[in-house]
């Protein structure tokens, strides 16, 4: 039976545990004279069977489901021949996808050598067997942990410690995800990464100043080794990310002190919110518009004015994205003005500054740590954000500093490397993992400072 | 005293001067509001004058005689005869219908051109479902081809209208007035799948795909990111392993959506085998990814519930649990909704993530369920905009009206949410 069927017929059991429980409370009450000589209400007694049901049978299912397929396929390239073993990965991932192929009937069996076909049927019995082994083991496990939980049923048992101890462990375990999943996102990066420094020695990755992953089909074939230097991309990076500052910092800096200082309550009950849509807009209809909205405006206003552009500079998918980032420093900007305390501002006011003055030299100066910290936040944004430079940016490595050529950047180059069909095991592959890494490192660096920085700047008043 | 009225003096020359500069201040506050605001309508303004056209199809109406000397063809049923048959033949000749000069080879080509690529198949189909068709005349809407429906609908634009030959812009002139091209509102946009040609393409096989996925998203962030936000609220003792969750959770709140992309292909399809391309795998993807801000905006709405009501429970015998799970969380689960509904609507315009785990594959059929390969709104619309021909950017702009019209949606039903269900303490 399958996954997406099993997952279904436990929660019909785990309610069908919750009901059967629930009466056998009620049952075992009746003759004690009420549910009162109880020492938890049915309802207790019955989730605690609910839980008892579900639970382990769900471990056991996510566990199987979630390494079936590795242990399949190794168990059936240990049946092959001897001479036939793969001798690298992706020569087994090759010989897996035919067996498979075989197996689910897409490919005549007598097209492919013998051992082939052989280990299609094995496939194929290992297969069902793991299927029916696995329904058999979870529903088991469902039973008798429901059953456990009907013999607990009684007058003596405190049933609700149970269940809420057991509650407490799922909300803890629910917290423990983001754990995991940080987990989760450092293991995916490192091992890879550690596999394609093997290939690529660290000190090329990092220094070198060209890029061109090609890999060759052939040893001897020209051009074979591709260069993997990170520094043009991270130039390019660095290029459209400065762009979008420059736009998002005054215009969403500027905008927040307005708002704050100037505007009249109607004003900014309309503006704000207005505002606050450029952050809902998703990020693919931004690189729409710049990739072709945008770009070729800044083309042809660069030929009038006798430049060449590139149709996908830096610059249109830069402006763009600091369109985007606006609202992201503007609210931030707005929070750290806003917790200036009154006072400060009523001093220098008293003093007889005006609003402007008030504003440059009191509270800005005061607000100044908070609004680095904002701006950095916005930077690890523009550094991370993928789909403004995927379709508005260009592929070619250039290191240049005009924003008028066609730059890439390290997102651009992960998506385009991972994006269909890939070996796993090619330096072109690994190489967007180091890419991955890497993006991952510099973002977490730049949250980490700016988030120090606001806390700081906040205990310092309150 | 001459001392005093000469600081005064100074402190009066510089005040218009002062005066001046704040004014300044102030109107450059103002422009960058009307930057911001500006460039909100430029954007809308540019998609919406793209893709107003995506919702407009062009269809060529003709009485097709289905001769079977001509399609080279006695029997639809059969399905080696159907092979060699010639289906476009009978479009060609109820075409010449019209224009009876047109009468070489090269002239018969062009007339072919006018009509979209899949319209042969289309009578193939229809000879198969009904065979007794064959040697009758039907009148039959077929859709126009890519270049003429550009033409159609952008008259003006020679940058569009030269991809048509001068005769074919001729014949096209003529037909429009004679009423057999036709434009009426794209219902195929709303009905199919992903297509080659402009024409065929709709966009309900992404829209099914991002319910699926988000359906999944849901599923899994919504209880898992209450039930943390609950833990961390509320029973979570104050020690380093707290202190670590925390972190943590803030860390992954800013970590560039594409990393998540990377952690699905490196974990869920390479470690647990999980298929590529299908919703579940983008919807747990997604669910990782918005589980902080629905944590954060869940703690936030515990964090509002007053003080008294845990009180006024606990007073009365309830524990710890029995307060949490019958008066906080029902009294927060508004203002945890509205998180979660921003989160989810932040999670359906995501992109760059479902690009690595295979999202982006070319999928003609409507998925049908959790393990079927399919795309979503998003990449469905990156697709289409980095394809080359007009139709489809015209669809990518009526994909991206289709995908703003959902958000919105959904970001109202969040302010509705909050003003109709929230309590002020």
């Amino acid at each position: 039976m399958q996954t997406a069927n099993l997952l279904p017929l436990v929660l019909v059991l785990a309610v069908v545990a919750y009901g059967l429980a629930y009466m056998r409370s009620r049952a075992v009450a009746a003759p004690l004279g009420g549910i009162r000589n109880l020492k938890a209400l049915p309802v207790y007694y019955a989730s605690r069977a609910a839980l008892w049901c579900a639970i382990p049978a769900l471990i056991v299912l996510a566990v199987w489901a979630g390494f079936e397929g590795k242990v399949i396929q190794g168990i059936v390239i240990a049946t092959l021949p001897q001479d036939t073993w793969p001798e690298s990965p992706g020569q087994a991932s090759l010989i897996l996808s035919q067996i498979s192929n075989v197996a689910a009937g897409n490919l005549n069996p007598e097209f492919v050598p013998e051992h082939i076909a052989g280990a299609a049927s094995v496939l194929e019995a290992m297969e069902s067997q793991s299927e029916n082994f696995k329904a058999a083991l979870v529903l088991l496990v469902a039973v008798a942990g429901a059953g456990f939980a009907w013999t607990r049923v009684a007058p003596h048992i405190n049933a609700r410690l149970n269940v809420e101890t057991t509650l407490r462990r799922i909300f803890f375990v629910c917290a423990a995800l983001a754990v995991l999943t940080t987990a989760g996102i450092v293991f995916s990066v490192i091992l890879e990464t550690v596999r394609f420094f093997n290939r690529v020695p660290i000190s090329e990755f990092l220094f070198s100043t060209s890029w061109s992953p090609q890999t060759a089909l052939r040893a001897d074939q020209v051009g074979s080794d591709g260069a993997f230097g990170v520094i043009p991309l991270f130039t390019g990076t660095l290029l459209i990310s400065a762009i979008a500052l420059l736009v998002a910092v005054p215009v969403g800096l500027l905008s927040a002190i307005y708002l704050s200082e100037y505007a009249s309550k109607r004003v900014r009950s309309t503006a704000k919110p207005v505002m606050e849509m450029l952050a809902g807009i998703p990020t693919v209809v931004y690189g729409f518009f710049a990739a072709l909205t945008v770009a070729p405006f800044i083309r042809d206003v660069a030929e009038m004015v006798g430049l060449q552009a590139s149709s996908q500079s830096a610059l249109a998918a830069g402006l763009v994205m600091g369109i985007m980032i606006v609202p992201f420093v503007s609210s931030l900007s707005d929070d750290v003005i806003n917790a200036v305390p009154q006072t400060m501002r009523d001093g220098s006011l008293a003093l007889g500054a005006t609003q402007s003055e008030t504003m440059k030299k009191v509270i800005f100066p005061a607000a100044l740590p908070g609004i680095i910290g904002g701006i950095l936040l916005a930077a690890s944004r523009a550094i991370g954000e993928t789909m403004i430079v995927v379709m508005a940016a260009g592929l070619a490595a250039n290191l240049t500093a005009n924003p008028l050529e066609s730059v890439t950047t390290v997102t651009v180059q992960i998506a385009t490397l991972l994006v269909g069909d890939q070996e796993f095991d090619s330096a072109k592959t690994l190489s967007a993992f180091a890419l991955g890494m890497l993006l991952f490192l510099v973002t977490l660096l730049l949250n980490v400072i700016a988030l120090k920085i606001v806390r700081k700047y906040r205990e310092q008043y309150e | 005293m001459s001392d005093q009225s000469a600081q005064a003096e100074i402190v009066r020359n510089s005040l218009k001067r002062r005066y001046r500069k704040e004014r300044r201040f102030r109107l450059y506050g103002i422009l960058a509001i009307f930057i911001a605001l500006a460039s909100l309508f430029i954007l809308f303004a540019d998609i919406i004058g793209k893709g107003h056209t995506g919702f407009v199809k062009t269809t060529i109406t003709l009485e097709v005689v289905l001769d079977s000397e001509l399609m080279y063809l006695d029997d639809p049923t059969d399905a080696d005869q159907r092979s060699m048959a010639d289906f476009s033949a009978p479009i060609i000749a109820a075409l010449q219908e019209h224009f009876p000069e047109a009468d070489s080879a090269g002239e018969k080509r062009e007339l072919g051109r006018l009509i979209g690529t899949y319209a042969a198949s289309e009578i193939r189909d229809l000879l198969i479902a009904k065979p007794d068709l064959l040697n009758s005349t039907q009148s039959i809407e077929f859709p126009a081809h890519d270049r003429v429906s550009v033409y159609v609908k952008h008259p003006d634009n020679s940058q569009y209208s030269i991809k048509l030959s001068e005769q074919q812009q001729r014949w096209v002139d003529e037909l429009l007035e004679k009423g057999v091209i036709d434009t009426s509102f794209n219902d195929v946009l709303f009905s199919r799948g992903d297509s080659r040609e402009p024409a065929n393409a709709g966009v309900l096989g992404a829209i099914v795909g991002s319910l699926l996925t988000m359906l999944v998203t849901l599923a899994i962030a919504f209880p898992v990111g209450v039930a943390a936000a609950v833990y961390l609220e509320e029973f979570a003792p104050q020690n380093k392993i707290t202190d670590f969750i925390e972190v943590n959770i803030n860390n992954l709140a800013a970590v560039p959506s594409i990393i998540f992309g990377l952690l699905g292909l490196a974990v869920f399809i390479g470690l647990f085998g999980m298929p590529r391309s299908v919703p579940v795998l983008g919807g747990m993807v997604l669910a990782l990814m918005t589980l902080p801000t629905i944590i954060i905006s869940s703690r936030a709405a515990i964090k509002s519930v007053p003080p008294s009501i845990r009180e006024a429970a606990e007073g009365i015998g309830a524990s710890k649990m029995q307060v949490v799970l019958h008066h906080v969380v029902p009294l927060a689960m508004p203002g945890m909704l509205t998180g979660s509904i921003i989160g989810m609507a932040q999670a359906l315009g995501e992109t760059a993530p479902l690009l690595l785990i295979g999202m982006v594959a070319f999928i003609v059929d409507v998925p049908g369920g959790f393990l079927d390969s399919a795309t979503v709104l998003p990449v469905q619309i990156y697709l289409w905009a980095s394809s080359s021909e007009q139709g489809f950017v015209e669809l990518a702009s009526a994909a991206i009206m289709v995908l703003l019209t959902f958000m919105i949606i959904m970001n109202a039903l969040a302010i509705w949410l909050r003003k109709r269900l929230e309590r002020r303490w």
